[in-house]
């Protein structure tokens, strides 16, 4: 057994994390920043958190994740880290050359407290930051929230340091905050947009930048990335639409404030229903029609699940991951007549209790629903423990319960180190859906396949 | 390819530094070292990283807990800090390990953390770690518990040496604590060595059972990547050499505690141990030898000294019939690789060690290292341990405590006497010495200590070597310019490498990756001929 010391009694803790279901916030703002065309995202702090986040989204994204550091030694960490930042500056320009650096802080920076804006003043006024070129920075202190904060805190900074409402007039477009979703999901996203006709600003969008095509010559900065000459433009774009609401919300509701741009917080479009509002909204906000083929490809998914919901039908399944995909996960599983029993994220956050008890509450089954502190993948163990469950969804580390109860895994969310197709496969939109419903049902009639005994073993499923 | 480049090494330096800013450039330039054996060339190595260079580096508490602690698989390690750092280094070093039964305890799998809020950096953390180590030990029972500090610990002043005394008092298990926050150092090099020094204090010499064997030795710096302690394993068990710990690799918690009983140490990774190497002989008198075993000649030569080292006929034959029944199938498949690989080029950067013993794996396949480096490593381990005296301590590193060992009243025991060391070395065995890699390497080579993604890039481009050896940083970087990437710290997913057999698996892998079919599809059909000659006509 591999988790062999995981036992089914469930034990009061209030102070040990074991086999965390979140991580810390800067790895999202890398993420988000890696999500704008020519951007080195710069890490504050000593090198090895700047290590951590590289590596890991290099594991899952099997591209380079270029970004820099202030490399704190322990001088740095008593006197604060001014001179590192300046000189990191400096360097960056001259060897690097980024159009924009976007400096995110660490613990350590945190706990120092440096001032992020003041030091960018002083390497302004030093003259370390030439002609044209950009310094955005947010704060992520990583003992507050989880990974997806420091995320949707990079994307608000975009709308605080870029979106004017220059013009006066509004433009005939719309923002999309797609959340943090694959590089493969932001692509989708825009085709669908384009599809129905809308012209978008899409920010981040790390497709171009996260999954780009081997041609022999490695770029820094890759062809992908939204511009900062379309980041400005969003404050004069007719509506925003945030998906996800922790994180593409507060940047939503900045950019409303900022630049009086109205938004809709919308769910991330994983599944039918919650794809149907994203298009619906689409539809009221601009007056539009929806066109046939998109109407077609809803009917695609609808019909593959009628024709496949003998096998999905009460299933009991175990997710964890981050609240906006859970959400919009959960509701999806229960149109499918599945039944999410064990809900975990490591992500504080009561609005999230609330929105999945909406979700599942009217369900026939009980659920076990926990976010933030004491909410951990071995938590989720010791329930599954207690009670099996058919189907985990979640990233690569449930691959460890997966082997010892024997549970089959479907791949999904972050991190996803030990397979490959998340980068390139969508999983919002209706096209996405099918393709989540197939990675479903492949593994369940896999096990179906392997486990029934050999006169029920079907040609036809 | 082969290297038939025009730049002499000189001027490939210059091109590397051309772009840095003249500060930048200056410090840069000690570390990049033409290579000339024998004419020992000074080289600059852990030094402060230059803020905002894109290094290769990690930190301090990615060499403790990371590299030296998390290996041993019942010891159950707690990150005291804020959840990431131990979120990342949860089961990504691939270190494998081997439980002796279904029930012996393995925390490998296992991550725990503090998880430190925002009111813990404000009012101090110790509370809460005392509670979380309570409630790890309801959880698991562990025999013992390290405790890991992360950055925000150090400065927040919270005792996590008093918290581990206290809670150590109250369940009466061992539980100390490593103050290796990130900041410390300068690279993972610092974590190694604050490790060292824990597992010194409060494991070695914990248990003086001392098992009846005749050739009692250590493993130190194997950290079974990919299986290679298993390998390791295997060979010393067909020879009878009794292994009581390696330090760490499928190891556990007795075998450190008893690895004092020991009568040599057998040293890997120079850079990440042997400061325990050190220890341990000014201690309990146990001399060590520097040994690799990665690469099929070398693996034969350190069996061969481990016998000399015994002075013991018997060791020595047995030895001989173990490699005599190994070399056959290595030298077929060397023979074959080298059909297609021979006179092909390959780089190395990686680790404090690897950088090293790597380039005899690609010797032995007639594969020519034209430049490579550590990311972490110190100058002995480019030069040799000669030049410790002549190492200036700088500040960053003068913060790290060096233990005051003495003499153990008790159990010193020196394993041979001055006079047979002094017959040994002068049989040419080098106990307590390590070479460093530069003398191993061609005149004219690059030697370039911590370098960073603009300088990969230029060598990249100038050289075009057919195999580049780093990390998984680097990887999908250097193959996006064409180029093949071997990952060394994590072997990319496969293994093992050391030993005989660990040689022949190394060389087809290397052989797949620089005779892979694919890395002539890069360009389109129409990119290759863009002409176009007939045509229909429409
Ligand atoms: S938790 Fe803090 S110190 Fe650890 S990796 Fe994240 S930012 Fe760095
Ligand atoms: S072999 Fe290299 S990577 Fe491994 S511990 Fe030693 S220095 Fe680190």
């Amino acid at each position: 057994m591999l988790l062999r010391h995981t036992s089914s009694e469930v034990q009061q803790r209030g102070a040990l994390t074991i086999n965390p279901a979140k991580t810390c916030q800067p790895i999202g703002a890398m993420y988000a920043a890696l999500g704008i065309h020519g951007c080195m995202p710069h890490s504050h702090g000593s090198q090895g958190c700047c290590a951590y986040h590289r590596s890991a989204l290099t594991r899952h994204y099997k591209e380079p994740a270029m970004a820099t550091t202030s490399s704190f030694t322990e001088g740095a960490s008593v006197f604060g880290g001014q001179a590192n930042l300046v000189a990191a500056i400096n360097n960056i320009f001259t060897i690097y050359n980024p159009d924009i650096i976007a400096v995110h802080t660490t613990c350590l920076s945190e706990t120092i407290g440096d001032d992020i804006p003041q030091i960018i003043q002083r390497a302004e006024s030093d003259g370390k930051i030439p002609e044209g070129k950009l310094l955005i920075h947010c704060n992520t202190p990583s003992y507050v929230g989880s990974h997806v904060t420091g995320f949707a805190n990079m994307v608000k900074s975009m709308v605080t340091y870029f979106s004017e409402s220059g013009s006066g007039k509004k433009l005939n477009q719309v923002n999309i905050i797609p959340g943090w979703v694959e590089p493969a999901d932001m692509r989708e996203i825009k085709r669908l947009c384009g599809e129905m006709g809308v012209k978008t600003v899409i920010f981040p969008d790390t497709s171009g930048v996260l999954d780009v095509a081997m041609t022999g010559k490695a770029e820094h900065f890759p062809k992908g990335g939204v511009t900062v000459e379309a980041l400005k433009t969003t404050g004069d774009s007719k509506a925003t639409i945030a998906l996800g609401e922790v994180t593409s919300g507060p940047a939503a509701k900045a950019l409303d404030v900022k630049c009086n741009v109205p938004c809709e917080i919308l769910d991330l479009p994983i599944g039918l229903a919650a794809t149907d509002r994203f298009i619906d909204t689409l539809r009221k906000i601009l007056h539009i029609e929806v066109p046939e083929t998109v109407t077609e490809q809803r009917g695609r998914l609808l019909d593959m699940i009628m024709d496949t919901q003998q096998y999905t039908y009460k299933k009991r399944v175990a997710l964890w991951g981050d609240p906006d995909q859970l959400v919009a996960l959960a509701e999806f599983l229960v149109l499918l007549d599945m039944e999410p029993v064990y809900i975990v994220t490591g992500t504080p956050g009561k609005n999230f209790l609330k929105r999945i008890e909406k979700v599942i509450g009217n369900c026939a089954f009980k659920a076990e629903v926990k976010a933030g502190a004491g909410a951990d993948m071995y938590l989720m163990h010791q329930w599954i423990k207690n009670e099996k469950v058919d189907l985990l969804i979640g990233n690569t580390y449930g691959k460890y319960i997966s082997r010892d109860e024997d549970i089959p895994l479907v791949r999904f969310g972050f991190p996803i180190f030990d397979r490959v197709g998340h980068q390139y496969f969508p999983t919002v939109g209706y096209r996405g859906g099918m393709r989540l419903l197939e990675m479903i049902l492949n593994v369940l009639l896999d096990r179906q396949d392997r486990d029934c005994p050999e006169e029920s073993f079907e040609l036809v499923m | 390819m082969t290297v038939e480049n025009e730049l002499s090494p000189t001027k490939v330096k210059e091109e590397l530094l051309k772009v840095f800013p003249a500060k930048v450039a200056r410090k840069r330039s000690k570390a990049i070292v033409v290579n000339e054996p024998g004419a020992s060339r000074q080289i600059q190595a852990n030094t402060r990283t230059v803020p905002g260079i894109i290094s290769m580096r990690g930190c301090c508490y990615a060499g403790c807990k990371g590299v030296v602690i998390g290996p041993t698989r019942d010891v159950l390690s707690i990150t005291h800090g804020p959840i990431g750092c131990g979120f990342y280094s949860w089961l990504t070093r691939r270190n494998q390990t081997r439980p002796a039964s279904d029930t012996d305890p393995n925390y490998m799998t296992y991550s725990t953390s503090t998880d430190m809020q925002e009111s813990e950096i404000i009012f101090g953390g110790e509370k809460k770690l005392k509670q979380a180590i309570e409630e790890a030990y309801e959880a698991f029972k562990p025999e013992a518990i390290a405790i890991h500090s992360t950055c925000p610990v150090g400065l927040i002043g919270d005792d996590v040496h008093q918290v581990a005394r206290e809670m150590s008092r109250q369940l009466g298990i061992n539980i100390f604590a490593f103050s290796c926050e990130g900041y410390k150092g300068v690279s993972q090099s610092a974590g190694h060595h604050i490790a060292n020094n824990q597992v010194f204090k409060h494991i070695v010499g914990r248990d003086d059972t001392t098992v009846d064997a005749k050739f009692r030795i250590n493993l130190l710096g194997e950290y079974n990547i990919g299986g290679d302690a298993f390998v390791i394993e295997d060979l010393f068990e067909r020879c009878g050499i009794e292994l009581i710990c390696t330090f760490c690799g499928n190891s556990d918690y007795e075998g450190m505690c008893r690895s004092h009983t020991a009568d040599l140490n057998l040293v890997m990774c120079h850079r990440s141990i042997n400061y325990m190497a050190d220890m341990m002989e000014t201690k309990y008198g146990i001399p060590w030898l520097k040994v690799n075993f990665i690469g099929a000649e070398a693996t034969a030569k350190a069996l061969r000294k481990i016998a000399q080292y015994f002075e013991s006929a018997s060791l020595a034959e047995k030895v001989e019939k173990v490699i005599a029944e190994e070399m056959p199938a290595v030298k077929t498949a060397q023979q074959d690789v080298k059909t297609r690989c021979e006179g092909k080029t390959a780089m190395l950067f990686v680790g404090g060690s690897r950088a090293h013993h790597y380039q005899e794996l690609f010797r032995e396949m007639g594969m020519k290292t034209i430049s490579a480096g550590y990311e972490f490593a110190h100058r002995d381990d480019y030069e040799g341990r000669d030049v410790l005296p002549s190492i200036k301590v700088d500040a960053d590193s003068r913060n790290i405590e060096e233990l005051k060992i003495e003499a153990d009243p008790k159990r010193y025991r020196p394993r041979k006497t001055k006079e047979q060391i002094k017959a040994l070395k002068a049989e040419g065995m080098a106990i307590g010495e390590y070479k460093g890699m530069m003398p191993d390497m061609d005149k004219n080579s690059l030697v370039i200590d911590d370098l960073n993604h603009y300088e990969m890039e230029k060598l990249l481009e100038i050289y075009k070597p057919d195999v580049y050896c780093a990390g998984i940083k680097e990887k999908y970087a250097v193959q996006k310019a064409g180029v093949p990437c071997k990952q060394l710290h994590s072997y990319d997913y496969g293994g093992p490498y050391a030993g005989f057999k660990g040689a022949v698996n190394f060389f087809y892998e290397i052989d797949r990756m620089v005779n892979s079919r694919i890395w002539s599809y890069v360009q389109a059909p129409w990119q290759q001929r863009p002409q176009l000659e007939v045509g229909y006509v429409l």
